[in-house]
């Protein structure tokens, strides 16, 4: 196989900032993109500015990736925003957000990958969840609908996608130290990791290991699967 | 240029190397593509959509959507014939009538 070209949505910190420089090392072209600049600098990586709920920007990316590339060989939809509030102290447009970003954008980069995977009847994307979902936790009813939401994506893209060659799965992390859980109390990270029967927060490398085993090429009969970190 | 969109996606549509268009003798703007009669089956019609619109974007510069809400309500489907879908890619277009 030449060169795999791996776009990864939200790489500007956290979780995809790390898989955009592993997957660099690893020899991959890398395509980035978070709404804003980012610091990160590769000959093997370019970073684009995009909300990834706008179609039409999606659109002109991928357009720009099967001219400049040829096409793309794994997608990573990271890209994700979290609300932990009661929900009696959510606005609408918190959750207008929310679906905008981790359902809607994932489903375009989705569609958008695949019509590109399709052609070399190979492909494989990794949606992101979260073990938040399992464990149904409190406060975060909005984030867990919106992760809920892209687990039924992936069940049925997988099916979708899945004859000709594009597997879908979705990994789903346990607290990690990001901006992500920064604003959640001590607390309550320390009830959630004492449901997990693994008791430590995750780490970069723990989502990674369960990313480079989606996108090996071995792993052509996983597909629609869901891994959840920590034993959820 | 109806014209030349009906020979784009007569060409695209032969570099599908879907069976069914291979094997039809005289693949024109009449040729039934999709419904009674129609050479494809439901996943040769996606494909078909995703390359004429990949087609239009490398030759035209122009990024159209060809299964859009309108079009999969339409009563008269735009997909029925090669001409029909070059009559809706062309409404489409922005620098369409």
């Amino acid at each position: 196989m030449n060169e795999p070209v791996t776009v990864i949505t939200g790489t500007r910190k956290g979780i995809g900032r790390f898989l955009a420089q592993h997957y660099v090392a690893a020899g991959h072209r890398v395509i980035g993109c978070s709404r804003s600049e980012n610091d990160y600098e590769d000959e093997r990586y370019e970073h684009h500015c995009l909300d990834v709920a706008d179609e039409r920007a999606v659109k002109d990316l991928f357009r720009h990736i099967r001219k400049t590339h040829g096409g793309v060989t794994h997608l990573l939809n990271n890209a994700g925003i979290a609300s932990m509030n009661h929900s009696l102290l959510t606005p609408a447009s918190t959750v207008s957000k929310l679906l905008s970003t981790n359902v809607l954008g994932c489903f375009v980069f989705c569609r958008e990958a695949a019509k590109l995977m399709r052609g070399k009847k190979y492909g494989r994307i990794v949606n992101f969840s979260t073990v938040a979902v399992p464990y149904k936790l409190e406060g975060e009813a909005v984030y867990v609908a919106s992760k809920a939401a892209v687990e039924g994506l992936t069940n049925v893209l997988s099916r979708e996608f899945g004859e000709f060659g594009v597997t879908v799965n979705t990994v789903a992390p346990v607290p990690i130290e990001t901006d992500l859980i920064r604003a959640v109390p001590e607390d309550k990270i320390r009830a959630l990791i004492d449901r997990q029967s693994v008791k430590r927060l995750g780490s970069f490398e723990d989502v990674a290991n369960v990313t480079d085993f989606f996108l090996q090429p071995e792993s052509e009969m996983v597909n629609g699967q869901h891994i959840y970190l920590g034993g959820a | 240029m109806k014209e030349e969109l009906t020979k784009l996606v007569i060409q695209t549509a032969k570099d599908l190397g879907e069976e069914a268009i291979d094997n039809c003798d005289d693949f024109s703007a009449e040729t039934r593509l999709f419904g009674d009669d129609g050479l494809l089956d439901s996943m040769g019609l996606v494909s078909l959509v995703i390359a004429v619109e990949q087609s239009i974007e490398d030759e035209y510069g122009q990024v159209v959507a060809l299964a859009d809400e309108k079009a999969l309500s339409q009563s008269n489907s735009p997909y029925r014939t090669v001409a029909t879908l070059v009559d809706y890619a062309h409404s489409q277009m922005p620098a369409g009538d």
